[in-house]
């Protein structure tokens, strides 16, 4: 039977990234899945949760919960996110014994969406080509909480034509953390400049990673800073469209000021 | 120490990263540290065994803290010292002015103490006309400048090598003006030098405590230099001084706390010194203090025994969380404002001197993990940073502006149809923004994040709306 799989679009991929969603979407359905995409998701409350507005968080993660709770699976293209759901729902109602049982439950069958392909393997096997040495960034999410780490990386070596390479430092954070970007934005510079250093010293055309919010900040930093490595979420090199515009980059046709006044 | 600049962490902050010497200083946290922990640990497979155990042997201590503490108590008693019970910072200055008094010090040596840095004693001996000498060579250097440590275990580590030389010509005036302080190991001697005498003339010794351990009444450090038992060991009255948290119930729990301890500290398997003090000399001894003190401060502390921020009463004072921190890593300790800096900083400093004085500490972490990861007794810092963040949320020290922001947002992400709505338009808004270019380089009211790197822009049409076309709902 085919399992029905929940996916959790994220935020970040709803609004600036569709296609990573779309990508994933179709990576699900390649390795046997019924994929459906609960129309009243919002976001996994994440925001709140970090901010200190717990009320705000738990009522998010109910709203989540009852979203999801039905599938088989629930499939996250973010590390982040997913351990929202594996780590912190739990968390969040550990003084509630009902929610808890709920969060729990859907804790359990929460997957970062590369952990999940791989589980998927004897069902799945990867098409994609990609020309090109593609560095890998490790969200700190998938790698501390979702503990994604060889999950991605062997689905990248089964690209054919695709060289993977490391960074000197995986387990350094590139200074997105959420609102933590915004709101010490020095800080977050030295961090993700040290990380888009670390990015162009393998000498890879391409980064890939499993959190937008890290591409975003990386593949902003590399624009910025003038530099060609070309940002993509996984899903989208795994789903062969590395030659689709990167994350930032230009959508052809004659460039804009890129500027806006209010 | 009186001035706490923590509130002022973000100005802080930039000062640090605008601070090229300090910059450079603190390149060696990086090579230093975690290579050398990394190493040390891949050489021990029974490490996360072993953490396990010391968080363990933490946690039954600080759940049954009156109980040892009494006990501790009784065998320095037994032993002929005495032990003196200071509720806070001020109780514990008195205390250890009293005890200088008794024995008419004119000087007071110091090994390397951070509970002493907490209540601000050096400045208060001074201010009582008794010359505190600090006996480690980082603290030497940093009492000569006028500094605070910056680093749990390498206080002078915002110091870079050339700034050592200067601070020595400056204040060793009665030598050679030409000589040359180029090598480490000449700066070493030069310190060396000027220290021994101090510790022959001192009147009374303080040291900290690494562990005090219930079972036998002794109080243990850990040094590299040796400075520590020179401390404890020439004056006639010796003071050990500690917070409450530090026990070990026996020895060998101690000894299970000092495996993880060095390993995750400094790479070592043990710190070259390690020193065990047992009241005051006996008849027979050939040395050791005729008066022995043991000053036990709470300051707060005990206030948060049994809540949900007791794990950070855990720690054991290693600083591989600082050493890990991708924040500290860039600005150092003294910008974090007080005493203990780092991810334990922005938790203890919130718990010891009032979360309205130290709000920004817990918001500055992008809660990346690092330091729950490295922990040697497994303080689950970013879940107490979040908790931190929550007490802030609630009364109002997070700032007016971020928590409408996060108050509107969560008005939306509670509402779906509205959700779908703004981000529809929010999708639509930044891709005429962004243009063709795919990226906007300059967003009014984000400036925090345009003014470092640019906004890649979304293509014009959330998933969401194109999910729902494509079904045909």
């Amino acid at each position: 039977m085919r399992p029905r799989v929940g996916l959790l679009v994220t935020c970040l991929v709803d609004l600036f990234r569709p296609q990573a969603g779309f990508a994933a979407v179709a990576l699900l359905e390649a390795a046997g899945c019924d994929v459906v995409v609960p129309p009243a998701q919002t976001c996994c409350g994440q925001p709140a949760y970090n901010s200190g507005d717990r009320a705000d968080a738990i009522a998010i993660a109910r709203q989540t919960i009852e979203q999801f709770e039905p599938f088989d699976h629930i499939v996250v293209p973010s590390g982040s996110c997913a351990g929202m759901l594996r780590v912190h729902y739990p968390a969040l109602f550990a003084d509630d014994p009902d929610w808890a049982a709920r969060a729990n439950k859907l804790a359990a069958k929460t997957f970062e969406l590369t952990q999940f392909l791989v589980r998927r393997e004897a069902a799945f096997a990867i098409t994609a080509e990609h020309d090109g040495a593609v560095a890998f960034h490790d969200s700190c999410s998938a790698l501390r909480e979702m503990k994604s780490i060889a999950e991605p990386r062997a689905l990248l070596r089964a690209v054919r034509g695709l060289t993977l390479r490391d960074l000197a430092d995986p387990e350094a954070c590139c200074g997105f953390g959420g609102t933590f970007c915004v709101k010490y934005p020095a800080i977050s510079d030295d961090m993700v400049t040290r990380k888009a250093a670390d990015i162009v010293a393998t000498g890879a055309d391409t980064l890939a990673s499993c959190d937008l919010g890290c591409l975003l900040n990386i593949a902003g930093k590399l624009s910025r800073e003038g530099k060609a490595t070309r940002c993509f979420h996984v899903a989208e090199i795994l789903a062969g469209l590395g030659d689709a515009p990167a994350i930032g980059e230009a959508r052809g046709g004659e460039a804009s000021p890129g500027r806006v006044t209010p | 120490m009186s001035t706490i600049t923590s509130a002022r962490f973000g100005e802080n902050a930039r000062a640090a990263l605008a601070d090229k010497q300090l910059q450079v200083a603190l390149g060696h946290v990086r090579i230093n540290f975690i290579e050398k922990r990394a190493k040390a640990i891949a050489a021990l497979p029974e490490f996360d065994a072993l953490r396990d155990a010391a968080r363990d042997i933490r946690d039954h201590v600080l759940n049954h803290l009156d109980l040892y503490l009494e006990r501790f108590e009784a065998k320095v008693i037994e032993h002929g010292g005495q032990v003196h019970w200071c509720a806070s910072a001020e109780d514990a200055r008195a205390t250890i002015l009293s005890i200088c008094r008794e024995a008419d010090a004119k000087t007071v040596t110091k090994g390397k103490t951070m509970i002493g840095e907490e209540i601000g004693i050096n400045d208060f001996l001074a201010a009582n006309d008794i010359v505190p000498v600090e006996t480690d060579l980082g603290e030497y250097i940093i009492q000569l400048r006028g500094e605070t440590p910056s680093h749990l275990i390498a206080p002078a580590i915002h110091v870079t090598k050339n700034q050592v030389s200067d601070t020595f010509r400056t204040h060793h005036t009665d030598l050679d003006p030409m000589r040359s302080l180029e090598e480490p190991q000449t700066l070493l001697a030069e310190a060396r030098d000027k220290l021994r005498s101090k510790f022959l003339a001192a009147d009374v010794g303080i040291t900290g405590a690494n562990f005090l351990i219930a079972a036998t009444g002794q109080g243990v450090i850990v040094t590299n230099e040796g400075n520590g038992d020179l401390t404890q060991t020439l004056p006639k009255t010796q003071i050990v001084l500690a917070s409450i948290e530090k026990i070990a119930p026996t020895l060998e729990d101690a000894s299970v706390l000092l495996r993880v301890l060095a390993r995750s500290a400094t790479g070592q398997e043990m710190s070259v010194y390690t020193s065990f003090t047992t009241g005051p000399r006996r008849a027979g001894d050939l040395d050791g203090p005729e008066n022995f003190h043991v000053v036990i401060v709470d300051n707060g502390r005990s206030q948060y025994l049994g809540t949900e921020f007791q794990p950070m009463l855990r720690c054991i004072r290693c600083a591989a969380c600082l050493n890990h921190c991708p924040v500290y890593q860039a600005v150092g300790g003294h910008a974090y404002g007080w005493v203990y800096s780092g991810p334990i900083g922005a938790i203890l400093t919130p718990a010891l001197v009032g979360i309205d004085r130290a709000s920004p500490l817990p918001e500055a972490s992008s809660l990346c993990g690092r330091c729950e990861q490295v922990c040697p007794v497994r303080i689950p810092i970013p879940s107490l940073l979040r908790r931190w963040r929550e007490v802030s949320f609630a009364d109002g020290h997070s700032g007016s502006r971020a928590r409408l922001a996060i108050r509107l947002w969560a008005f939306a992400a509670r509402r779906p149809l509205l959700y779908r709505g703004a981000s529809a338009m929010a999708a639509r808004l930044m891709s005429l923004v962004g243009g063709k270019r795919g990226r906007i380089r300059h967003m009014p009211l984000a400036a925090g994040w345009t003014d470092i790197r640019d906004l890649p822009a979304p293509a014009g049409r959330t998933f969401m709306a194109q999910w729902a076309r494509a079904k045909g709902d």
